[in-house]
């Protein structure tokens, strides 16, 4: 029976090695090779050579064709000392790949010749104290802060949803939160709007709303779309790429709009309506479950949709509403629980219920079904009074 | 006798209740003892004999329209009836 040592000797007659001064020169070079990295995570993220491929020694073999399918390439393979990246040259000689060496004395002599090291992306200090609550968290922990600095995030409208939605949004580390809104900050805003104050007043939302988050956390991003959300500017501001849309909008036309954006761009949206003592949250991700659509296919004729200006809101509701938006939010982009997608949640804060209906994809759904009748943008102001009058008439 | 929670756009309808109950044996024998004693429900909930399609029933939490829609009998179990809603600001 062979012991490690001599299996080690004998793997090594098999390969090539090359020493780390030697490949520090075939770096440098005209066609320089692949450095692939086959330490376990804890160790790649103390540093790597400088445009290392990283894969485990143990995903080796079941990763490395799909990661890299030319077998002619010139690969330097290394570990910690040397000995790990010689049974991985064995093995990726053995599925064919034709040009590999493996690094003596590993990444820790390539370190000790003073050969450049990169580290990766990793929290500062101060973001390791900023988002230690989340870091505490296994579903979230260092992974998933990243995740959320790396996020875009669009929220529609910077009014009572969209004020705690931002806020908590950009405390939570969402690194890019875009806001689309038209209106100047007014002093009836302030029973509910939070993210804005009274030396706001006459200030564009988005401006003001653009402060707040920043004084709150330095680490967002802000971009702000002084405009109202219309089929003539909705491709640019979805073209500029969004994980997920937050809908804080406060009229039908923006939400069917909203809609069929989000179905044809295939951004998930986190819905919140609010009215008096009542609210309504929802997820819709396309395709994958229910659109708004599939929900209301019909708006409601103008006398049976009062806003919120006309029939007014409990100040703290969209708190409520908005807050459990950001929640959904923070979850569909962690990738992590239950989200309400297939699910309406109905709050009631008079009689302090929360009941939830099941809400399904509708087979014939105009814009999200197989056969949609619906693929480019409509009219949606003329849309939803046609609704209207047809109800009237 | 079913209980059926009313929507706040429509409660002005109902003298400002919350949840009224109302007798039947499925879901239009309910609406139809609703409109009978709230007459101004009917052009919010019913359109040629059908359910309006502005707005939602739920019986047990499920749509009546992946049901049997009005045909879909009731068990003792709560009515919702909701309209969409737009107010977000």
């Amino acid at each position: 029976m062979a012991s490690y040592r001599d299996l080690l000797t004998r793997i090594k007659a098999q390969i090539d090695e090359i020493g780390a001064a030697d490949a520090r020169e075939r770096a440098a070079s005209p066609t320089p090779p692949l450095f692939l990295d086959v330490r376990e995570r804890e160790e790649w993220e103390e540093g790597f050579v400088p445009g290392a491929l990283h894969v485990p020694r143990g995903q080796l073999e079941s990763r490395i064709e799909g990661l890299l399918p030319d077998r002619s390439r010139e690969l330097v393979v290394y570990c910690a000392g040397g000995s790990r990246s010689a049974f991985a040259a064995k093995s990726l000689a053995e599925l064919g790949y034709e040009n590999v060496s493996s690094l003596v004395g590993g990444f820790t002599d390539w370190k000790r010749n003073g050969f450049d090291v990169e580290t990766p992306r990793t929290l500062s200090p101060q973001q390791r104290a900023r988002y230690s609550r989340h870091l505490l968290i296994p579903e979230v922990g260092e992974a998933g802060q990243q995740r959320l600095l790396a996020s875009r995030v669009l929220l529609i409208g910077a009014g009572g949803l969209g004020s705690p939605a931002s806020l908590y949004l950009a405390a939570a580390g969402v690194g890019t939160i875009g806001i689309v809104d038209a209106d100047v900050v007014d002093d009836s805003n302030l029973q509910r709007q939070i993210v804005h104050s009274t030396d706001r007043i006459g200030e564009a939302k988005v401006l003001s709303a653009k402060r707040t988050i920043e004084a709150l956390n330095p680490d967002v991003d802000v971009k702000t779309y002084e405009e109202r959300l219309t089929s003539e500017n909705v491709e640019r501001i979805l073209g500029e790429g969004w994980d997920l849309i937050v809908d804080g909008t406060d009229n039908f036309p923006t939400r069917y709009l909203v809609n069929d954006a989000s179905v044809w761009h295939d951004i998930p949206v986190v819905h919140g309506s609010i009215y008096r003592f009542e609210g309504q949250v929802t997820v819709f991700k396309p395709h994958a479950g229910p659109c708004y659509r599939c929900l209301f296919p019909t708006p409601p004729p103008p006398e049976l949709a009062p806003s919120c200006a006309e029939g007014g809101v409990l100040g703290v509701l969209p708190g409520i509403v908005g807050s459990l938006q950001a929640s959904e939010a923070l979850k569909l982009l962690l990738g992590i629980g239950e989200t309400l997608q297939g699910r309406l949640l109905l709050i009631d804060a008079l009689a302090t219920t929360f009941d939830e209906v099941s809400v399904e994809r509708d087979p014939a759904c105009p814009v999200c079904s197989e056969q949609p009748t619906i693929t480019e943008y409509v009219d949606y102001v003329e849309f939803c009074q046609a609704a209207g009058r047809a109800v009237g008439a | 006798m079913t209980a059926v929670r009313i929507p706040p756009t429509l409660r002005g309808e109902v003298g400002g209740e919350r949840q009224v109950e109302a007798h039947g044996d499925d879901v239009r024998g309910v609406l139809e003892d609703l409109v009978a004693r709230y007459p101004g429900l009917a052009s919010q909930l019913l359109e040629d004999g059908d359910l309006a399609p502005f707005v939602n029933v739920y019986l047990g939490g499920e749509d009546v329209r992946t049901l049997d829609g009005l045909d879909t009998a009731v068990d003792g179990q709560t009515i919702i009836l909701l309209p969409a809603m737009a107010g977000g600001s």
